[in-house]
């Protein structure tokens, strides 16, 4: 399956990329697409998860197609 | 209900008043507005700041306002809700968000517009870099509890 995973603010500037588009066999979580893309490199402890835009747990699952995003809190308003 | 993402600097009291005019279906219904209004200050943390990039994950953070705006208006019984928050490179006494709500009464303008902001700082996704005096750039880490 294809997955693309973003990357945000402090997070995209420490991996040096925004973005990484994945090939991938079967099905993975949240967490394994972190460490498909990220082999190196844990995730760090209060990064939040999104796929398609909405916020999820690294333990869901995702699927073909999937747009999935990792950052840290955010800090608006 | 109208969700803006502002690139450019804005006056939100004009933001406020234009779309106050512009909604007729809440003329003559409303008797309480909240306006609430963040502005970028020049100091954080012990430190003289003098600009700031405001990042965000366009199309997540419409979504994520729009959902709280719904959660809003679901818990109390609002008229209308107006929500702009700047993006981009900001200086020191620009607006950076208005949150204005719109109620028949006080009670539910003060709360609805209360969980709205308290909701925006922590799922709404914006991610805030400061630029320092000494020109040290950072990211922060969190945001507080709104009484520093």
């Amino acid at each position: 399956m294809s997955i693309r995973v973003r990357y945000f603010a402090s997070l995209k500037e420490s991996l040096g990329r925004s973005e990484d588009n994945l090939e991938i066999d079967g099905l993975a979580t949240v967490n394994e697409i972190w460490r498909y893309a990220n082999p190196d490199k844990a995730l760090p402890d209060n990064c939040l998860a999104a796929v398609n835009m909405a916020y999820v747990n690294l333990i869901d699952t995702v699927k073909d197609g999937d747009e999935v995003a990792f950052f840290p809190p955010v800090t608006g308003g | 209900m109208n969700i803006k993402i502002s690139l450019e600097a804005f006056d939100p009291m004009r933001e406020v008043q234009i779309y106050q005019h512009s909604s007729k279906e809440m003329a003559g219904k409303f008797g309480a507005t909240s306006i609430f209004i963040g502005t970028m200050r020049d100091f954080n943390e012990g430190n003289d700041v003098i600009g700031m990039t405001l990042e965000h994950y366009p199309g997540m953070t419409e979504k994520q306002l729009e959902k709280i705006v719904a959660e809003a208006t679901s818990q109390w019984p609002v008229l209308d809700v107006l929500v702009v928050h700047r993006v981009g490179d900001i200086l020191p006494n620009e607006p950076i968000v208005v949150v204005a709500v719109w109620t028949s009464h006080r009670g539910n303008a003060f709360d609805a517009s209360r969980y709205i902001m308290e909701a925006l700082k922590t799922k709404a996704p914006f991610w805030k870099k400061e630029l320092l005096k000494s020109d040290v750039e950072r990211w922060l880490v969190k945001n507080t509890d709104g009484y520093l």
